[in-house]
């Protein structure tokens, strides 16, 4: 069951962070879920390090325009992304950040919920820091429980390379652990 | 049953073509079509099929043109600077009848622009970019489905007509994924290119059938305006060739016009779109209906020849009150759109070259205040009906 229907998620970082191929496998994980999906992209002129956002719409019925309109969801691990997508935020949405890149203005109070969480320091930890997007997927899917943990489980390993498989298989259920219901909001 | 398969636009454009029997890619890769030149790059050689990738635009489209000629189903993929180079290439294509397939994802120009954002502002080049009266024909599609289909079309209107044809994406199309069902082989009519009866029967030029160079008789090609056997015309027999050469796509207009009309007996507005914009205006229509607004949507695949006709009879029975037309970019199709409706309803732009989507609410604004206060009030009646 999606928490809406349809749900539109936002996903952000810096270019080369992996935020596309998370949405790819979002979007194949939904697919298998039995929704119809739409992934769009948007992304400057730079191959690496400008921000870069990938949207995913998961919905139980035919997707009319693709492009997200209204989030119901953010993920940010980097500054830059949230600075720029953070404050587009509508009120009742949930909000994913990376606890040690991302800096939430203590000036400001957020109306949204926000989860502040070690996905990148967690990636580190598995040995590989290029992992911190299947993290942040883990994480955010037992957030929001927007698939089975065995179709997401699927969909990323149809979408790394054999020798890769173990280690994202690993990342996804570490993602899933920080993400588990204990996660306190702190926004 | 069939399984629905998450497929990007790109994708979908290359795969279409290899599902019509293209055996010759040539191209140059540039955001945002690059990834219908990796797909081929990877597919053709697998498949038995020709891949090159040239030093530039002007040579991709010069190498598809040469290997048509040799018999080849050829196609090329780029955006608007490499599209720019290729114009000549075009006209050289359009004179010649040599059947190609030419795909523009569009992105944000003049010039270099901005390379990651999206257009439709290649509309008229794709008509009118090379110089002279010339025939074209030119496609578009508004999701992933739709360009694999469009893709196969594209072909077979090159096939049919012996004419270069365009296919217009954009950089959003190209990079949307979508859940589809996969064409099965045999599901899409693919039409191929008929020989002549004979090859000392065939005439190269103006008639029917396609024979290859080398294929049992010499004759020559030539850009220089030329009568059936390809040697030099002036005057009136190059105006009757020229003539001919338009009357051969114009005339078969309405046979060749690709479109969806969604639109209900009651609706006042009608909005006409293509490519991705047609997206946001389905969503409006959703939008509007929401709030007691009636609108209807007429979505052009097929956008050169114009149909006409087909715009005529949307708005036959005085139903239709407006008409808008929104894309992205400062005015071109709507400039048909005005000419042909000219008198009978009033038609309204909108247009938007920030390099992203117009959205549903954008549309649904313009014709609300298009509608003027009389919809509404009619409007904010229905909603107040609604809720009490």
């Amino acid at each position: 069951m999606l928490p809406q229907d349809p749900y539109q998620l936002r996903l952000s970082g810096s270019g080369g962070q992996g935020l596309i191929t998370v949405g790819v496998i979002l979007a194949e994980a939904g697919l298998l879920e039995g929704y119809r999906v739409a992934q769009t992209q948007s992304y400057g002129p730079e191959a690496r390090l400008g921000a870069s956002r990938s949207e995913v719409i998961l919905s139980s019925r035919p997707i009319a325009y693709p492009e997200v309109s209204e989030p119901d969801f953010l993920l940010s691990i980097s500054q830059d992304a949230f600075d720029k997508y953070g404050s587009q935020m509508p009120e009742k949405s949930l909000i994913l950040v990376d606890d040690f890149y991302v800096t939430l203005s203590r000036s400001e109070s957020y109306p949204q919920q926000i989860y502040a969480l070690p996905i990148i320091h967690t990636a580190e930890e598995l040995g590989n820091k290029l992992v911190s997007n299947v993290v942040a997927l883990g994480a955010l899917n037992r957030l929001l429980g927007l698939v089975s943990e065995a179709h997401l489980k699927e969909a990323v390993l149809r979408r790394v390379p054999a020798k890769y498989r173990e280690l994202n298989a690993s990342a996804l259920e570490a993602g899933a652990r920080l993400g588990r219901p204990q996660a306190k909001a702190v926004g | 049953m069939k399984k629905r398969r998450l497929v990007q636009g790109n994708e979908a454009c290359a795969q279409g073509g290899l599902y019509a029997g293209c055996d010759f890619y040539a191209g140059y890769p540039i955001t945002p079509a690059t990834e219908i030149l990796e797909i081929m790059a990877r597919e053709m050689p697998r498949q038995g099929r020709v891949f090159i990738q040239m030093e530039d635009e002007i040579a991709s489209i010069s190498a598809i043109i040469g290997a048509a000629w040799a018999g080849a189903k050829t196609m090329t993929a780029t955006s608007g600077p490499g599209f720019s180079l290729m114009q000549e290439g075009i006209g050289y294509a359009a004179i010649t009848e040599t059947p190609c397939v030419i795909v523009d994802s569009q992105r944000w120009g003049p010039s270099t622009g901005q390379p990651t954002k999206t257009s439709q502002a290649d509309l008229m080049q794709a008509r009118w970019g090379t110089h002279g009266d010339h025939p074209v024909i030119v496609l578009t599609a508004s999701g992933v489905r739709d360009t694999f289909e469009m893709t196969v079309e594209a072909f077979n209107f090159a096939e049919r007509y012996r004419v270069p044809v365009i296919l217009l994406l954009d950089e959003v199309l190209s990079h949307l994924r979508e859940d589809i069902y996969w064409p099965e082989p045999g599901e899409l009519e693919v039409i191929d290119r008929e020989p002549p009866s004979s090859p000392e029967a065939f005439a190269p030029f103006g008639g029917h059938g396609f024979l290859p160079l080398g294929g049992g008789k010499r004759f020559n090609v030539t850009g220089m305006a030329h009568d059936k056997q390809g040697f030099v015309a002036r005057g009136a027999q190059a105006a009757a060739g020229l003539r001919a050469l338009m009357e051969r796509i114009e005339g078969q207009t309405m046979t060749m016009a690709r479109y969806s009309e969604e639109i209900p007996d009651d609706a006042e507005t009608l909005i006409v779109a293509y490519g991705i914009t047609v997206r946001a205006a389905r969503r409006a229509v959703q939008l509007l209906a929401a709030e007691g607004l009636v609108a209807g949507l007429l979505e052009l695949r097929t956008l050169w020849p114009f149909p006409a006709e087909l715009l005529r009879g949307a708005i036959q029975g005085g139903q239709i009150k407006r008409v808008l037309v929104p894309e992205l970019n400062l005015g071109q199709l709507v400039l048909e759109v005005e000419r042909i409706l000219a008198g009978q309803v009033p038609v309204a732009r909108l247009g938007r070259v920030d390099g992203y989507l117009i959205t549903p609410e954008q549309i649904a604004e313009a014709i609300t205040e298009q509608a003027g206060p009389s919809a509404e009030s009619k409007r904010q009646r229905r909603a107040a009906h609604a809720t009490s």
